[in-house]
């Protein structure tokens, strides 16, 4: 940072991001706003069942309406890369739609001779009916790995349909209407499978399972777990069995020696809910296909991240796609890489000849495969010693893990504790069990929140039995400086230990700073004596609690060029998500050059137009690795505005200051100058590495790309990230709130919130304060209303709208909510910034459930959401829990 | 209290209890299916317009101060109108029905959710979104000033309906407390939660209104 000067001009300070005015004039164009001439529509045509086995399809009556254009089957997709050392897929016949009489059977020789996986295999009987399982093809080679038959992976569309509202096939026609008219009269015949909806139940022995392949997810593929009858009797009587046996194993220390240590052990039976991410833009998508390239309007989290991913799913290669999202409404981590069902109408305009088709999907649709957070059954032991030091915990968290793959929050929940508690003696055990529920995947802090909601009223309840202040025991045991934390995985039977098993640290963490500030603004001391306190038929509680999540990444790459206009034009491969990542980030490069903000331009959303390499936008990556990644671009085009002008003025580079669009001998910005414009020129005279025709190699290729597109425009400044880090990244949130709870009927009022993040360097106050409270609010929803709901006999899913699994509104919430920020640089970053999308849910979530039970009775709420009802219920009953967590699972 | 007896909301504009206003909507016909949310383009044999019960389709609607012809279908929302009829996409379509609040534009200056409004029943009514909020000549309405001036919201797929639902109710009540506002728009979600900096922003918007 030796070239610029804090404070900054730009970092820190409240602008206008680039595409707010297009927002709030209706001229921003989102995925479902564009429409191109000719186009047609599809709907999909989603499972009734929540496990079945697609046996034929007769589609013929459909095809034959007017209008109607085609139908696309789970076999018009590529296969998915199979998984690490799993035999490759049976070519061809999987899925296919039964073939019109006469015609080649499907699954006919592959092309280019590759050795036939399933030689010997009746091929040709399998029609849609008789799906080969993969299980099928690992039977018949020689190198099945040992772990198992390879599982299947998700693709757009299936025929064998593991949740209800799996997308089996797509119809396209004229309209909406007539799509939607045509897949009523498909006649499908579906062979009904076991399923599971509460994990529980498939781990009962003679409980069914949620595949062919098994019931719980065991690297790399399933086996079948059943707990004995000695376990299931313990749940049947709501103990959990701390004793069962489980799949995942992670350590440290010697849990044993731990609670031996301990004064104080708590222990816990624990539940939380499966909640959709609902973001409001459903995952829509149009695309067309114009001079060989697919163009594919889409709703994505990332952009330079989503075009791999893409390619793959529709089968083509990277240069082959220009995908455009330059606004995206809301992802919460369910449009990381964008959607696979993008593909959908991306095959269907491939069918027809390159013809725009739209794929608007509902809120219903969305809520069915717009991917959940997975829910928990679990049980918790942590041990303290009497000043509320945490010597030991033992968790064991079973997971809704959704029919495709681990998802594998709670080991994250998990190790999140080791870090905020900095425990020296812990254990998680860990099963994710295959749920015939729609699937999971990262939802904001993932883990994080369910950490959040799990481990803090635990403390909280230490706090108050020990009798130790609730701010002092969370930063007795907090992290700070370059904490080490983690957990380890078991060793092979028989191998030495090694005195020192590698670690992860952090690269700053400051949550006791945040606690301090916090607990001043909160005016702790004072309202904490209101705890627990009744007026008439209200109790309040006052809390504090606790949120750490990652906080970013490394290794991307910045693009720029000034132009001989004197315009600065700022090339983003970030996602425009709503986070304002996307603009803040790119103020980087200005103010390392000192330039107008006025003066710049950022160019996204759209690769045609020459983005650079990027962070997926998750895992609160953005803001971190692309202020390094800027930081980088923007000294490579500072250096190279002063080689240009010690070139042409005379001197050394080093001689030279640029201000205002200007580069001039460093102490006379009034003396003899060349404008940005002019140095432009001077660039693309020059050529080389100043225009763009000379690029680093250590560049992505998008990069390179992206700057082959740009060469000549002017002064070319790009950059990877080659920044040295020692540790991971981490953002921590400190989180204080009030509520008031109504014992009578049990309808609970948050008062007051505050969230005070330790984020580094503060970029952008406004966005800050909306990620901190927007975190902190959807950490509340978790609390307080959001779920889905099956019927555990069918596995119909109930609640498949807004309504039904109720995001917080407006009067859900405080009505006045403050945030601050301790503004302590993080020291691997040279801005010092660090991310915060998803260190402030968890917080939030966590005071929730903490205050409540400062106003209610520890141990009394177990499981989320909290219903009013559960409230007076459990008070009505002295303070019995409403639902026990391991007997109700609805 | 309202006349029926339900609680109107502080600072909600009277005569719209939220009763009254579920009464208008159904009296309004806008209890449709779920085929509402699709629409039919032009097609040869499938116009249903000789069916009883048909309505004509060729009408003139106002929308933002324009008189504009249209085909309109007899069981067309006002939301699939305005996107897919007349290009007017700033009006978002969040949910199926009536939960998101996205879709809200003004009837003769009253917010409303244009996917739970049939299009014939606003013939001769003036209809403003988003895109008619603005003077002509560029200049933002108070509620998009503020709305800039404070960075409010992240994603902004709920805004246009915020912005539709303040500039709405402040005209009922130009002074309200944040309060009275909160409950005013409070039929609108945001699911990036940016509440306090909405509510910070439209309250600003006030002032502006107020001044202008």
């Amino acid at each position: 940072m030796a070239d610029s000067k804090p404070p900054y001009k730009l970092i820190g300070q409240n602008y206008t991001t680039p595409d707010l005015v297009a927002k709030v004039t209706g001229k921003a164009r989102y995925a479902e706003d564009f429409r191109a001439d000719g186009m047609v529509f599809v709907k999909l045509l989603l499972s009734p069942r929540p496990h079945a086995r697609v046996v034929s399809v007769d589609a013929s009556a459909a095809l034959a309406m007017p209008g109607v254009h085609g139908i696309l089957r789970a076999s018009d997709f590529p296969a998915p890369p199979p998984p690490p050392g799993a035999p490759p897929r049976p070519a061809g016949a999987p899925g296919a739609p039964a073939p019109p009489a006469g015609a080649a059977p499907a699954g006919a020789p592959p092309a280019g001779g590759v050795a036939a996986p399933v030689a010997g295999a009746p091929v040709a009987a399998q029609s849609g009916a008789q799906r080969a399982t993969p299980a099928t093809a690992a039977a018949n080679t020689t190198a099945a790995p040992p772990a198992g038959p390879p599982l299947a992976a998700e693709i757009a569309l299936t025929d064998e349909p593991l949740y209800e509202g799996e997308p089996i096939l797509a119809v396209c026609a004229d309209s909406e209407e007539l799509a939607a008219d045509a897949i009523e009269k498909i006649h499908i015949e579906f062979e009904p499978l076991p399923f599971v909806i509460d994990p529980l139940e498939s781990l009962r022995p003679g409980g069914p399972n949620g595949r062919t392949e098994g019931n719980v997810f065991a690297a790399p593929n399933m086996k079948t777990l059943k707990w004995t009858a000695a376990d299931m009797a313990m749940i049947d009587q709501g103990k959990f069995p701390s004793g069962a046996e489980a799949i995942d194993n992670l350590s440290i220390g010697d849990i044993e020696k731990g609670f031996k240590e301990a004064d104080l052990i708590i222990e816990r039976d624990h539940q939380q809910q499966t909640t959709p991410h609902m973001p409001l833009e459903s995952r829509t998508a149009m695309a067309f296909w114009k001079n060989g390239k697919l163009y594919l309007h889409g709703s994505t989290q990332s952009v330079a991240r989503t075009v791999a991913a893409l390619a793959g799913w529709v089968g083509i290669k990277q240069d082959e796609l220009v995908l455009i999202s330059e606004y995206t409404g809301g992802g919460f981590g369910s449009k990381i890489p964008g959607a696979q069902t993008m593909a959908i109408p991306a095959l269907m305009s491939k069918k027809l000849q390159g013809r725009p088709v739209m794929m608007r999907i509902s809120r219903e649709e969305e809520t069915y495969i717009g991917r959940t957070r997975p829910g928990y059954t679990g049980w918790v032991k942590m041990g303290f010693k009497k000043d509320g030091r945490v010597t030991a915990i033992d968790a064991f968290l079973i997971e809704q893990s959704g029919p495709y793959r681990r998802q594998g929050d709670n080991a994250t929940t998990a190790n999140l504790a080791s870090l905020c508690y900095q425990v020296p003696n812990m254990r998680f055990r860990g099963i994710s069990v295959a749920t015939n529920t729609p699937p999971p995947t990262s939802q904001r802090a993932p883990g994080g929140l369910q950490a959040g909601v799990l481990f803090e009223p635990m403390i909280s309840e230490a706090a108050r039995k020990l009798g130790v202040d609730e701010v002092a025991i969370r930063k007795l045991n907090g992290p700070s400086g370059q904490a080490v934390f983690g957990l380890l995985p078991p060793l092979p039977p028989g191998a030495p230990v090694p005195a020192n098993r590698p670690r992860q640290k952090v690269t700053s963490a400051f949550i006791n700073e945040a606690l301090d500030k916090g607990a001043a603004m909160f005016n702790w001391e004072e309202r904490k004596k209101r705890s627990g306190q009744r007026v008439g038929s209200k109790i309040t509680g006052v809390a504090v609690a606790t949120g750490a999540y990652t906080a970013g990444s490394i290794g991307v790459d910045g693009l720029c060029i000034v132009q001989p206009d004197g315009k600065l034009i700022i090339h983003q491969g970030i996602g425009n998500l709503g986070t304002h990542s996307l603009s803040d980030t790119a103020r980087v490069i200005a103010e390392m050059v000192n330039m107008p903000w006025e003066q710049c331009e950022v160019v996204w959303g759209d690769t045609s137009k020459g983005l650079p390499w990027s962070s997926i936008q998750a895992g609160s990556q953005t803001t971190y690795a692309h202020t390094r990644a800027n930081y980088a671009t923007g000294m490579d085009l500072r250096k190279k505005i002063q080689e240009i002008a010690a070139k042409d003025m005379g001197g050394k580079p080093e001689d030279y200051d640029m201000a205002n669009a200007k580069v001039f001998r460093k102490g006379a910005p009034g003396g003899r100058s060349m404008t940005f414009g002019k140095v432009a020129e001077r660039a693309i005279q020059l050529g080389g590495v100043y225009d763009g025709h000379e690029v680093p190699k250590e560049l992505n290729a998008m990069t390179k790309g992206a700057a082959a597109s740009l060469v000549g425009m002017g002064l070319m400044g790009v950059a990877r990230d080659n920044l040295p880090r020692d540790g991971q990244t981490y953002s921590f949130l400190a989180a204080f709130a009030e509520v008031e709870v109504d014992v009578e009927t049990g309808v609970y009022t948050i008062v007051d919130y505050l969230g005070v993040a330790d984020v580094g360097t503060v970029m952008h106050p406004h966005s800050l304060g909306g990620q901190i409270h927007g975190g902190g609010i959807q950490g509340i929803g978790h609390v307080r209303s959001q779920k889905l709901v099956y019927d555990p006999h069918y596995g119909a899913a109930l609640a498949k709208r807004l309504h039904h699994n109720k995001p917080p509104t407006m009067l859900d919430i405080p009505l006045k909510m403050e945030w601050a920020a301790v503004e302590l640089p993080d020291p691997s970053n040279p801005i010092g910034a660090k991310g915060i999308g998803e260190p402030s849910i968890g917080g939030g979530g966590a005071v929730i459930m903490c205050a409540l039970a400062a106003a209610v009775g520890d141990g009394v709420l177990r499981r989320t959401p909290v219903h009013p009802e559960m409230i007076a219920t459990a008070l009505a009953n002295g303070g019995k829990p409403t639902y026990e967590p391991l007997t109700s699972f609805i | 209290m309202s006349q029926d007896g339900m609680a109107d909301a502080p600072g909600l504009q009277p005569g719209v209890s939220r009763r009254n206003f579920i009464k208008s909507v159904i009296a309004a016909g806008a209890t449709v299916g779920a085929s509402a949310y699709l629409f039919r383009t032009t097609i040869m044999g499938q116009n249903d317009s000789n069916l009883p019960g048909s309505v004509e389709r060729l009408i003139t609607l106002d929308i933002n101060g324009q008189q504009r012809r249209v085909d309109v279908l007899k069981n067309e929302t006002l939301a699939s109108t305005l996107r897919y009829k007349l290009g007017l996409t700033g009006t978002k379509i969040g949910c199926d029905r009536a939960e998101c609040g996205a879709c809200t534009v003004l009837v003769d200056d009253v917010p409303h959710y244009s996917c739970s409004v049939l299009t014939h029943t606003v013939r001769g009514k003036k209809i403003v979104s988003i895109e008619g909020l603005a003077k002509p000549d560029g200049t933002l309405h108070p509620v998009q000033q503020a709305v800039v001036a404070g960075q409010g919201f992240q994603c902004a797929f709920c805004m246009p309906g915020f912005v539709m639902a303040t500039a709405g109710f402040l005209k009922t009540n130009p002074n309200p407390s944040r309060e009275q506002l909160a409950h005013g728009i409070s039929g609108n979600l945001c699911r990036c939660a940016d509440y306090n900096k909405i509510l910070d922003c439209m309250m600003h918007a006030a002032e502006l209104s107020r001044g202008a």
